[in-house]
């Protein structure tokens, strides 16, 4: 029914506008822009401008990738080392999101029906206020004498943390592996919880009330029936905090420090420090191959989530 | 077993309440330490409101301000037109060459690091300067970055909208005899006039918040605020960012309650006279 409504108004008027305007914008610039980095990272310093790797003479069509750039990114033990610390660092922030934001989302989607909608608008909220802010906001808060640094240090907490690693010393929270884990688990807690709770939400109550009738007790309910159903939620989630974690460079470049190599800001660096625009592109590229495999399993789940 | 549902009752509860003090604490503490008259939170040295002060003197960044909102007006506009036609694509035809390219056009920026797309988009609006002589950077390629990033926001917010209506409406509306385009401005557009409002609103934010898109598009003399913060914070504590902090969040609060006391009398307006 709809799709006769969509072919009326594709016919008379000649529609394919409403198709062909959105689309022509994105082919134009996110599409193609895509391809231009694809062909700079195969390119010399020099040749940015106008320089074609592709080259026509005599009849002949040669094409000329110039593969420096790769085999750069490949001797100098720098990028493997940024490319391996981004992971490490976006996984150790999605389990983070996970450990704190499942039982959350779960007891959201558990709390009295009237509650969740203001409970909802709670986790929404914080996006309305500036994420640059909010991120600077722990740079004051870990600071020394700042309202987390302080209970942090009087509960010894600090002794704990340089035990683990994630800070050089006790008493310095700031430009640590600590701090960066901190604030990026903080940036991107709303979006593992929002499709947490939209999955959690939908879970049939019967299935639970079956499971506790038959003998099954609260634990192993939990672990065999909800879980195991909320799948799909965790799933996207996970990947909408990985995948932009890979490559993130605010919170690193405010929070993080010396030690914490991560790939968005090398990318950041190779562009603005030394203006190395095809290697720039050439991290670019990589990133881009290292969240196409996450990325196909968040498409995945949404297409899951989209059938009834 | 009284006990433990007692006992899971208050574990939730806890766990709620730690999840919300970890979301709105940063925010807290902006908001309080802007009124600190001691630069650094080691100490509070008593209440003071020079940093607003200061703030309206600092013409580095009332300067941003003024070409951050002039970007985010215009962003979000061309992000709702464009999401809007986006939006009923998706919804409303099912099956068309390249679909699936075309929702995942509209996807990849939600995930894609923003480096990635304000490199690429970068890299070809200078090829493209190269080959016609514009545009220069500055406004409008501020403008096209941002464009780029609300236009996934806004068309999601509107397809969820466009989603739930009942087709029947609109079938109705060309049984009787209505236009295709009068059906679209008579019955569609007014049913998801709210999704278009917030669709809009958070646009608005996003762009205004923007520092990767705008660093790596921006020209010479074309700061936004979120940059001038970013290069502010960078140094070190400024008090004065969290003066901007309290200002931002008294104007969004104010924002919030204008628009869901709107939404609210409009929900009372439709249960009194269903039109």
């Amino acid at each position: 029914m709809t799709k006769t409504f969509a072919l009326k108004l594709l016919r008379p008027n000649g529609a394919h506008a409403v198709v062909g305007v959105p689309y022509a914008w994105l082919l134009l610039f996110f599409a193609l822009p895509f391809l231009i980095v694809l062909r700079i990272s195969f390119s010399e310093m020099e040749a940015v401008r106008v320089g074609d790797i592709f080259n026509y003479s005599d009849g002949t069509l040669s094409l000329r990738l110039r593969v420096a750039n790769y085999l750069f990114l490949g001797q100098d033990d720098l990028y493997l080392r940024a490319y391996l610390s981004s992971l490490r660092y976006a996984a150790l922030t999605t389990i983070g999101c996970l450990a704190i934001g499942y039982p959350f989302a779960y007891f959201m989607a558990r709390s009295k029906p009237s509650h969740q909608p203001l409970l909802m608008m709670l986790v929404m909220l914080p996006f309305w206020t500036s994420f640059l802010l909010r991120v600077y906001a722990w740079k004051v808060l870990l600071s020394p004498g700042g309202w987390v640094a302080t209970p942090i240090h009087a509960l010894g907490l600090d002794r704990l943390l340089a035990a683990l690693g994630l800070i050089e010393a006790p008493g310095l929270l700031m430009h640590t592996p600590f701090s960066l884990l901190v604030g990026m688990v903080y940036t991107y807690l709303p979006f593992m919880v929002l499709p947490l709770y939209a999955t959690l939400s939908k879970l049939d109550v019967r299935l639970l009330e079956a499971a506790a009738d038959l003998g099954a007790t609260p634990w192993s309910t939990f672990w065999r029936i909800t879980v195991p159903l909320s799948r799909r939620g965790i799933v996207a989630g996970a990947m909408l905090v990985f995948i932009p974690c890979v490559g993130e460079y605010v919170t690193p470049e405010l929070l993080g420090g010396p030690r914490t190599l991560m790939i968005g800001r090398v990318l950041w660096d190779e562009f603005f420090g030394n203006n190395d625009w095809p290697l720039a592109s050439a991290i670019a590229v990589l990133l881009c191959l290292l969240v196409l495999l996450p990325m196909a399993l968040y498409n995945r789940a949404q297409a899951e989530e989209a059938r009834p | 077993m009284m006990n433990a549902v007692k006992l899971a009752r208050g574990v939730s509860r806890i766990w709620l309440l730690g999840g919300y003090a970890f979301l709105y604490l940063p925010i807290v503490a902006l908001i309080v330490y802007s009124f600190n008259d001691s630069p650094v939170p080691e100490a509070w040295t008593g209440f003071t409101l020079k940093w607003f002060g200061l703030l309206g003197q600092d013409e580095e960044l009332m300067g941003a301000l003024g070409l951050s909102a002039r970007v985010a007006f215009f962003s979000a506009t061309a992000a709702v037109a464009l999401g809007l036609l986006a939006a009923w694509t998706i919804v409303k035809l099912r099956r068309f060459r390249g679909r699936a390219l075309f929702i995942g056009m509209i996807n990849a920026p939600l995930l894609m690091p923003e480096v990635i797309v304000g490199l690429s988009l970068m890299l070809f609006l200078v090829s493209l300067q190269h080959l016609l002589g514009f545009p220069r950077r500055g406004f409008v390629t501020i403008w096209l970055g941002h464009v780029l990033l609300c236009l996934s926001y806004a068309t999601i917010v509107i397809e969820a909208r466009l989603r739930e209506l009942p087709a029947q409406l609109e079938e109705a509306a060309l049984d009787l005899g209505a236009q295709p385009w009068q059906v679209f401005w008579l019955v569609t557009l007014p049913l998801i006039g709210q999704s278009l409002a917030s669709a809009w609103l958070l646009s608005f934010t996003l762009s205004l918040d923007d520092v990767v898109l705008s660093e790596f598009l921006s020209g010479p003399g074309a700061t936004t605020l979120p940059m001038v913060i970013f290069s502010r914070a960078r140094l070190g504590l400024s008090p004065l960012i969290n003066a901007v902090a309290t200002v931002i969040v008294v104007v969004v609060s104010l924002g919030v309650i204008a628009a869901s006391l709107w939404l609210a009398r409009q929900g009372k307006n439709k249960q009194e006279n269903p039109a």
